[in-house]
């Protein structure tokens, strides 16, 4: 099969689309647009062992430069696409070029959300955690007793914690809502990770409001609370979640809403144009969700290349996330969204423990901390389609593992 | 360079110089190896990494640790006494010419 896939975006979606249109026998053109000048990478290692210094640049890469050429998949690096043409099937690039495509892929992404510029959302030295450039930038200043703000208790602002508590910094994370990962889990996990951070001497303020960001010697500097108390610091993060990458596909009239929609296809409103990773709005459940995390990026870039093959099934998502923190692991598999009960096993091991997530009394997701096997089973157990009883779940003598048979 | 190699379950083979200190699931990743996916990229998460060594091998290889043994109750493929996942395989002298055979999909 010929023609020409253009891929706009560089990262792990797109690097996964690419590879598996090759895998499948895709003998066209394969284009990837990558605003960042170097190759597809993989994220997840920067806010953890990437900046802590402990993972050379070279081994991010999600393929080594050789396999480009080997597998003749072009790499426009350091350019951004600037606009979609769908009528005439052209895609224009920030450097005057422009690209034809038979398919086009938005591998976009997601930006962090900023802060408003009116409480300093704009100060100079102020840091995100996305790109690898966020970490290089942050990585230098992991040095002993600097300060470190860090605005939001996500998973990402959590992690950057976990380095810089590491390496002997003072680490203050404040977070608006009543419990860090609030949007994300549920009390028990939250309180675990709370515990954890301040064993590690890391000062946790939730349920506090920023007033705003200060400056000191013209760079952000520190934070006003609502409290009427100031925090200094050396360096500021700010980790308050991301923002899809929707704006070429917006001016472009395709579909968007918090993200591009497609249909199960991965088919934006444009029969040529899919969407993958995190700037995709699928539907799941028959609600809108995007998903952010490494198993979509690359199931749904894999998927997209099936459907430009040929395929006709569905893409369907089976949602796991993961996180490292210390000396802990956090694997989470299922979704918990609108969850309305949970409950809590202890684990085999001092300080394992898991979190199961009901709707309905249906099982719909699971947190697990440093307890694999409990992972795996619950992760299998949901992707047969079956649901655990809660007062089995909850009963740590009883064996899960005969559900695997189910 | 250590050398590794490949087997799939159609009999096909690669063997690739693998960097001494890389982990075999990477090498796996680079060297376009099919059915070693790495989803989390060798942080001992996934079990998308699953591989049989070769029983001539399997001594050599060792066990699996703690956290490795847990999530290899569940692999897509059936577990087997050789089975590891090649993340935690580590390219190097002791396992210089190592054979790993890829499950069935």
């Amino acid at each position: 099969m010929g023609g020409d896939v253009v891929i706009i975006g560089g990262g792990q979606a797109a690097a996964s689309c690419a590879a598996k249109l090759r895998a499948l026998g895709y003998g066209g053109t394969v284009t990837i647009v990558a605003a960042e000048p170097v190759l597809p990478y993989q994220r997840p290692p920067l806010s953890k062992k990437y900046v802590a210094g402990e993972l050379e640049r070279e081994r991010l890469l999600i393929r080594p430069a050789d396999w480009y050429v080997e597998q003749n998949v072009k790499v426009e690096r350091g350019v951004a696409a600037s606009a979609i043409d769908p009528a005439r099937r052209r895609v224009s690039l920030a450097d005057g070029r422009t690209l034809s495509y038979d398919s086009l892929v938005l591998a976009t992404g997601a930006r962090p959300r900023q802060l408003p510029a009116a409480i300093g959302g704009d100060l100079p030295g102020l840091l995100t955690m996305r790109d690898l450039a966020d970490a290089d930038r942050l990585a230098p200043d992991l040095k002993p007793a600097r300060r470190l703000l860090v605005v939001g208790g996500g998973y990402i602002g959590l992690e950057a914690a976990a380095v810089a508590a590491g390496k002997g910094l003072t680490v203050t994370v404040i977070e608006a809502a009543p419990r860090i990962l609030q949007r994300v889990a549920a009390t028990p996990t939250s309180d675990y990770f709370r515990a954890l951070h301040q064993r590690h001497g890391v000062d946790i303020r939730e349920g506090i409001s920023l007033v705003r960001l200060i400056a000191r010697d013209d760079r952000a500097g520190g934070a006003e609370l609502g409290d009427g108390t100031t925090i200094e610091a050396d360096i500021v993060l700010v980790g308050i979640g991301v923002l899809p990458n929707d704006d070429l596909a917006r001016a472009a009239g395709l579909g968007v809403e918090n993200g591009i929609l497609v249909d199960g296809s991965c088919r934006t409103s444009e029969a040529r144009i899919y969407a993958a990773g995190d700037c995709a709005s699928l539907l799941w459940q028959n609600e809108r969700i995007r998903l952010e995390s490494v198993q979509n990026a690359i199931d749904q870039g894999e998927h997209v290349a099936k459907v430009i093959m040929g395929e006709t099934a569905d893409y369907d998502p089976r949602p796991w996330f993961w996180s490292d923190q210390y000396d802990v692991k956090l694997q989470i598999a299922g979704l918990n969204r609108g969850y309305d009960s949970v409950i809590q096993r202890a684990g085999s091991r001092t300080g394992s423990q898991s979190v199961w997530y009901y709707r309905q009394g249906q099982m719909i997701a699971v947190d697990a901390m440093n307890d694999a096997l409990t992972y795996s089973i619950a992760k299998k157990v949901l992707e047969m389609g079956h649901s655990i009883p809660p007062e089995q779940a909850g009963d740590a003598s009883i064996d899960l593992k005969p559900w695997l048979k189910a | 360079m250590p050398k590794v190699t490949w087997i799939q379950p159609s009999g096909e083979k690669v063997t690739a110089d693998v960097p001494a200190g890389h982990n075999l699931m990477e090498a796996a990743v680079a060297n376009n190896v099919p059915g070693v996916i790495g989803e989390c990229g060798g942080c001992l998460s996934c079990a998308t990494c699953h591989v049989y060594v070769d029983a001539e091998w399997s001594d050599r290889a060792g066990p699996p640790g703690e956290m490795e043994n847990d999530m290899l109750e569940v692999t897509a493929a059936e577990r087997r006494g050789t089975s590891r996942l090649s993340c935690q395989l580590i390219a190097g002298d002791a396992l210089d010419g190592i054979v790993l055979h890829v499950p069935q999909a």
